[in-house]
């Protein structure tokens, strides 16, 4: 495979330039700049159909892009075969072979690379150790679990150390649980081996816990690059502000603002608010989930704002009790965010 | 579901009928093959194995043999390497007329095998003006046992779809090295089944047979030339009856290979089955 390194040293893992893809008249990419900087755990975060994995299998070389380029390390790579860039991807179906056990299969990239068998053998169990599949060299892939051949499509892409690892929504497919536990390792996993992870999916919640920055697709666009907080903080617009996290939005003043859900809090007598805005409102409706409450509170003066409060002595029954009641709310002045004016034009589409 | 026991008699006698009239027959022919007199006539006046070592020391009927085994390797051969080239350039490329060529790669199962037959022995005899050999047999059986072979392929290469491919040329693998690591095996039972399949169609097959074989005997051909010789009856019989045991192996064994009830040939193979499983 050849090595990306005739680029500058300082040049980003990943770039792209005015990236478009088009698959007949439906533009799937339209104009996407990106830099993603080496040893970085960058998210591309978007619902279906926002461009996200045609951006990353463009990276990997399986699409080619109509319009711009493509950088890996610096140099140009648009053009050139995926087995021939120093990336590896994990799929979202895996993409196990089935002929082949679970060493040959972590094997495989060595062996077209022509490694030597016992580097070959020593750096596949290697790889399973990394991902806690030791000793399962031997097993069918089929004899796994979901979440073991996720682990094996790991290990098969990092034995070989691309310069950048590629994850199409690779926990997709797990249950909850697994899914969080797999987070964890994935996380772990890249500090200790310190490659570029471009990382694709819908689910906002992973986004915000892996990522060191996140990009927010949608329509073939990307709305906002920022760390998980900034992002989340302070959406660059009325998607990313309902994408990632809740749509929280009222209309005050002519601004927009969004408040996260868990900035508002219900007043309770005497507490009169100081130093928060303060506004009534009739808790429509609650749901109670566990370590948490969620109200919906429709205000007097326009639009409703979820609430989330931590069930810290609130029994299931003493929450749904509330429903109907006439309550006040209040947040503090700065965690009230006016989306930017430019952005809101974008309302419709 | 609930069957009422009215239906229920009703099924187990359309069943019966149904079993009584594929079977009935082929019993006949294995009765007469132990047959002891020359003559045929029902009900058999006793029992022998003469003709049996008879049959396998006729000489007609060992060239017979050779010929159809040649030709049955030969278009099966054939076969798989058109057959395999068609499934992966239809499923793997896009291209312009892509589902027409596989239409029109099907469409020779559904042909009448005597306009086949008519066609193939017009193109030799006076377009290419090519002698009716061993060669213009393979080449005949190919045009149905292609469709066999693509079948399977396609069936197979539908169902494991490109992201394997895929996953191989990610690790490093050029198009060759993806083909036959990945590619190849994966279809390696489907063209086994296929292969088997198109042997036995090959194997039995008389109409085309008989517009290209020119002075070359094909087991079949041999069959139905000595059936009206009253003296080489009994033979005739004993070779049906080995007939029909060889063809049950390699449908039995291509059922096994794939678990695709959309991939494959129904038991019994013949035109039928085959242009049944064209869709």
């Amino acid at each position: 495979m050849a090595r990306q390194e005739d680029g500058p040293q300082d040049a980003p893992a990943v770039r792209l330039n005015g990236v478009r893809k088009l698959y007949g008249d439906v533009v799937a990419v339209d104009h996407v700049d990106l830099a993603i900087d080496r040893d970085e755990f960058f998210t591309m975060l978007g619902p279906s159909g926002s461009g996200k994995t045609t951006c990353l299998r463009m990276i990997a070389g399986f699409e080619r892009p109509d319009e711009g380029a493509i950088e890996l390390g610096g140099s140009d790579v648009t053009g050139v075969p995926p087995f021939e860039r120093d990336v590896n991807t994990v799929f979202q179906d895996y993409a196990l072979f089935p002929h082949m056990s679970v060493g040959e299969n972590v094997e495989y990239g060595m062996r077209i690379r022509k490694v030597p068998k016992d580097e070959r053998r020593r750096r596949a169990s290697e790889a399973l150790e990394l991902v806690r599949l030791g000793g399962y060299e031997d097993r069918r892939t089929t004899q796994l679990s979901g979440g073991q051949r996720q682990r094996v499509a790991l290990a098969r892409a990092l034995v070989n150390r691309p310069a950048v690892l590629l994850l199409d929504e690779p926990l997709g497919a797990l249950d909850l649980k697994l899914r969080q536990q797999m987070q964890d390792e994935l996380r772990t996993i890249q500090g200790e081996v310190g490659i570029t992870f471009v990382y694709v999916t819908h689910d906002q919640e992973e986004a915000l816990t892996m990522s060191d920055r996140l990009a927010v697709f949608n329509d073939g666009r990307i709305e906002q690059v920022g760390a998980p907080a900034d992002v989340y903080e302070h959406p660059a617009n009325e998607f990313v502000a309902g994408f990632v996290g809740v749509s929280n939005i009222v209309e005050r003043d002519g601004r927009r603002v969004t408040i996260r859900p868990e900035k508002v809090r219900i007043l309770e007598e005497p507490d009169r608010g100081d130093g928060f805005e303060v506004e009534e409102g009739r808790i429509r409706e609650v749901s109670y989930a566990g370590m948490v409450t969620r109200f919906v509170v429709e205000l007097d003066r326009g639009g409703e704002l979820q609430v989330v409060r931590q069930n810290l002595e609130m029994s299931s029954q003493d929450a749904l009790e509330q429903r109907g009641r006439r309550v006040r709310v209040g947040w503090a002045g700065e965690h009230a965010y006016a989306i930017p004016e430019a952005a809101t034009t974008e309302e419709d589409s | 579901m609930h069957i009422s026991d009215g239906t229920r008699l009703m099924l187990r006698i359309g069943t019966g009928i149904t079993l009584a009239f594929i079977w009935i027959p082929l019993v006949v022919i294995g009765i007469y093959a132990f047959n002891e007199s020359r003559s045929q006539a029902w009900p058999i006046e006793g029992l022998t194995t003469e003709w049996f070592s008879k049959a396998f020391d006729n000489p007609g009927v060992r060239e017979a043999v050779w010929t159809s085994v040649q030709a049955g390797l030969g278009a099966t051969a054939l076969a798989m390497i058109l057959g395999t080239l068609a499934a992966l350039a239809v499923s793997r490329y896009r291209f312009f007329g892509r589902e027409t060529i596989s239409f029109l790669v099907i469409l020779p199962i559904a042909l009448p095998g005597i306009v086949t037959g008519m066609a193939l022995n017009s193109t030799f005899t006076q377009v290419l003006n090519v002698d009716l050999t061993l060669f213009t047999i393979i080449v005949g059986h190919a045009t149905f046992c292609i469709v066999v072979v693509y079948n399977n392929a396609v069936a197979r290469l539908r169902r494991t779809g490109t992201s394997l491919e895929e996953a191989s040329q990610d690790l490093g693998a050029d198009g060759w090295q993806t083909f036959r690591h990945i590619t190849l095996p994966s279809l390696r039972s489907a063209l086994v089944a296929g292969a088997l399949l198109a042997f036995a169609l090959s194997f039995d097959e008389i109409i085309v047979t008989t517009f290209t074989a020119g002075s070359e005997q094909t087991l079949p051909i041999w069959i139905f030339t000595n059936y009206s010789r009253p003296n080489q009856l009994p033979i005739v019989n004993v070779v049906g009856l080995l007939l029909i045991l060889i063809s049950i192996i390699p449908v039995y064994l291509a059922n096994r290979l794939t678990q695709d009830p959309t991939g494959t040939a129904a038991p019994g193979a013949g035109g039928a089955a085959a242009a049944a499983s064209a869709h």
